[in-house]
């Protein structure tokens, strides 16, 4: 019976380690003091050009802050429970891997087809399947825009394999 | 008061005219549209203001807040879905009166209340604005910096949700600001050997990142999502028996909307809340409300509209902004080269009196547009967010991308969005990181130069009145959450 009882307080103890309030609030205190632990790498000013506090100051202050606070929510969290949120889709995970995408193609390829596969990969997978309409969310529209701020703003695109054809 | 003859400038100037209109319409659409709005509106449009002359760019930018804020009442009316935040309220009586047939009617009220409450506001923030200006002239480092930090604490306290996540996110906010070269001793700061980052992390890729980008994150996990829609026939202007019945209420919503504007929260959508609350503890038939009462669309769309004007009132006379829309302003003011402040009140009138005349007739144009127009931009929510989000994302990209030719502002927008999309899930407002980095610089920038006058006392802070009267206000703001919680629990 003992151990019974022993076994239900160790899963409700663990099960404490898988709330939300708990990750969240791990989450922020492991940032934050990584956070904390570079600003004691930052240069020192000597006493001569210190404007009234080291330039590090500031930021410690607001992080331990941050650490206090949060600590302070995940207490109060263990009288009046977050909510539970339900878990995530595909089509957000799909949708946070095309940012992924966007990012590699955009840098080692090119700005525009990086804008264009996130279209079409987000556009499909949200469940569009109109050929028609798909183009024109990856193609036609990201090339207006392009245009647009090209000739009306002056922007000049980082180079790639399209915008090199573009520029000549 | 010799200057508000400047107020009808802009009915005088055509280019301004034109920007107006186009302003309005585009501030409709964007209200309209539920996640987007205003505030990531007006950012998506901040690199296209470069375009045009610093009173243009800032008309522009007013006239989106304005329309924006009310075109979130015609989807909460139409599909129960508030366009913006500040139309949450709107949802609880506007959807159940056009369930019931009276969509013209909801939406009628709901244009009339907003336009009282926009004007009204403009009223205040022409009155109050300069006042405050004149105030501000006493100011010194230890005011600003008592003053800013008054700020960040109404955030926790009048702000949506906990008011320790508020302030968490606040100092979130205020920490992105430290990133970079140190203002004052140009020490590098968290900017971990990148080149780009020693510039500091600029205001748009974080505004689109935790507006746009966050809110395309939600819309992924929202693409079955059905809505219900009611069909609208036409906008019917209030009935004099409506008016009887409402008058009231909009003249004290319109004073809830102005004063809660002014202070630096969430501006129209805690003041709609406060609105529609006091709107049915007043009424002579509370069972009404939530059922499709004309006095809750009354009282919470004449307070989000009257936020408007209100929240213009700091970011104008001190350069604080009193909401995350007007924080984008604010920029939109800084990047132009336009420092807000009392001096600006001195030195620019007419600027100033030109934006207070453009926001005058901005709300009479959105009463036009909205009125004959209601029925077209609702059809606008039809616009799949398949097709819709991946256009917002091309514009988000390449407009964040165009203020500083930088593809690593792109990265940390979309290192944002998800900062936003997780801190929203978990119940924290990205409103205050808004702020925070708003204000971070003015916070950081004058606790030092105060500290260098004090000669390092910290308690010179204390023997200066206004400084000590907001730092007194600070503690009200932070001790009010607490005694709000204590009077719910006794009630309980």
């Amino acid at each position: 019976m003992n151990d019974v009882h022993k076994e239900k307080g160790t899963n409700k103890s663990l099960s404490l380690f898988f709330k939300s309030s708990f990750i969240v609030s791990a989450v922020i205190i492991v940032i934050s003091s990584i956070l904390l632990y570079f600003t004691f790498t930052f240069d020192i000013v000597p006493p001569i050009l210190n404007r009234g506090i080291q330039p590090a100051t500031f930021p410690k202050a607001l992080l331990i802050l941050i650490i206090a606070l949060t600590l302070l929510t995940y207490f109060i969290s263990l009288k009046n429970p977050w909510k539970n949120e339900k878990k995530l889709p595909n089509s957000f995970y799909i949708t946070l891997l095309s940012f992924v995408v966007f990012i590699i193609v955009s840098k080692f390829l090119d700005f525009f087809l990086g804008i264009a596969l996130l279209s079409i990969i987000v556009s499909y997978f949200w469940g569009e399947r109109r050929v028609t309409y798909l183009i024109m969310v990856s193609i036609i529209f990201p090339l207006i825009v392009f245009v647009f701020f090209e000739t009306i703003l002056g922007l000049r695109f980082p180079p790639g394999i399209i915008t090199n054809l573009y520029y000549g | 008061m010799e200057n508000l003859g400047l107020i009808f400038a802009p009915l005088f100037s055509y280019k301004l005219l034109i920007v107006l209109f186009f302003g309005t319409i585009f501030g409709l659409i964007l209200g309209v549209l539920p996640g987007l709005g205003p505030t990531t509106g007006g950012a998506l449009i901040l690199p296209f203001t470069m375009t045009l002359d610093p009173l243009s760019a800032i008309v522009l930018l007013t006239a989106i807040y304005c329309a924006g804020t009310y075109g979130g009442a015609i989807t909460a009316i139409l599909i129960n879905t508030p366009g913006t935040p500040a139309a949450a309220a709107t949802c609880l009586d506007g959807y159940p009166l056009a369930q019931k047939g009276e969509a013209g009617r909801a939406l009628g009220m709901a244009t009339v209340s907003s336009v009282i409450g926009g004007i009204a506001s403009v009223v205040v923030l022409i009155f109050f604005a300069p006042l405050l200006a004149n105030l501000a002239y006493e100011f010194g480092q230890p005011e600003y910096f008592a003053l800013a930090i008054f700020g960040l604490t109404m955030l926790a306290s009048i702000g949506e949700g906990s008011p320790i996540k508020n302030l968490i996110a606040g100092a979130f906010g205020i920490l992105i600001s430290t990133v970079g070269k140190d203002f004052m001793t140009s020490i590098d700061r968290f900017t971990f050997g990148i080149n780009e980052l020693t510039e500091g992390i600029g205001f748009i890729p974080v505004v689109v990142g935790l507006f746009a980008i966050s809110e395309m994150l939600t819309q992924s996990i929202l693409i079955n999502q059905i809505f219900n829609r009611v069909a609208l026939k036409a906008v019917k202007l209030p009935s004099i028996d409506d008016y009887k019945k409402t008058w009231k209420t909009i003249i004290r919503s319109s004073g809830i909307g102005s004063f809660i504007g002014v202070l630096p929260a969430e501006g129209g959508t805690v003041a709609s809340l406060i609105g529609y609350a006091e709107a049915k503890r007043w009424s002579k038939k509370p069972e009404d409300f939530g059922k499709g009462s004309i006095e809750g669309i009354a009282g919470a769309e004449a307070a989000n509209n009257a936020a408007t004007g209100g929240a213009m009132v700091p970011t104008l006379a001190l350069g604080i902004p009193g909401s995350a829309t007007t924080a984008v302003i604010l920029t939109g003011l800084i990047i132009h080269g336009v420092r807000p402040g009392p001096d600006l009140f001195r030195e620019q009138p007419e600027f100033l009196y030109g934006i207070f005349g453009s926001m005058l007739i901005a709300n009479i144009l959105f009463f036009v547009l909205g009125f004959f127009g209601a029925k077209i931009f609702a059809r606008i929510t039809l616009v799949p967010n398949k097709l819709l989000w991946p256009m917002i994302f091309a514009v988000s990209v390449c407009g964040t991308y165009s203020l500083n030719q930088s593809i690593i502002d792109v990265w940390l927008m979309l290192l944002f969005g998800v900062i936003g999309f997780f801190m929203r899930r978990y119940g924290f407002s990205v409103v205050p990181v808004i702020i925070g980095l708003i204000l971070g610089e003015l916070v950081e920038g004058t606790l030092r130069q105060s500290l260098v006058i004090f000669d390092g006392n910290w308690l010179m802070f204390l023997q200066r009145p206004i400084a000590l009267t907001f730092f007194v206000l600070s503690l009200i703001a932070l001790s009010f959450p607490l005694i709000k919680r204590k009077k719910k629990n006794d009630k309980v």
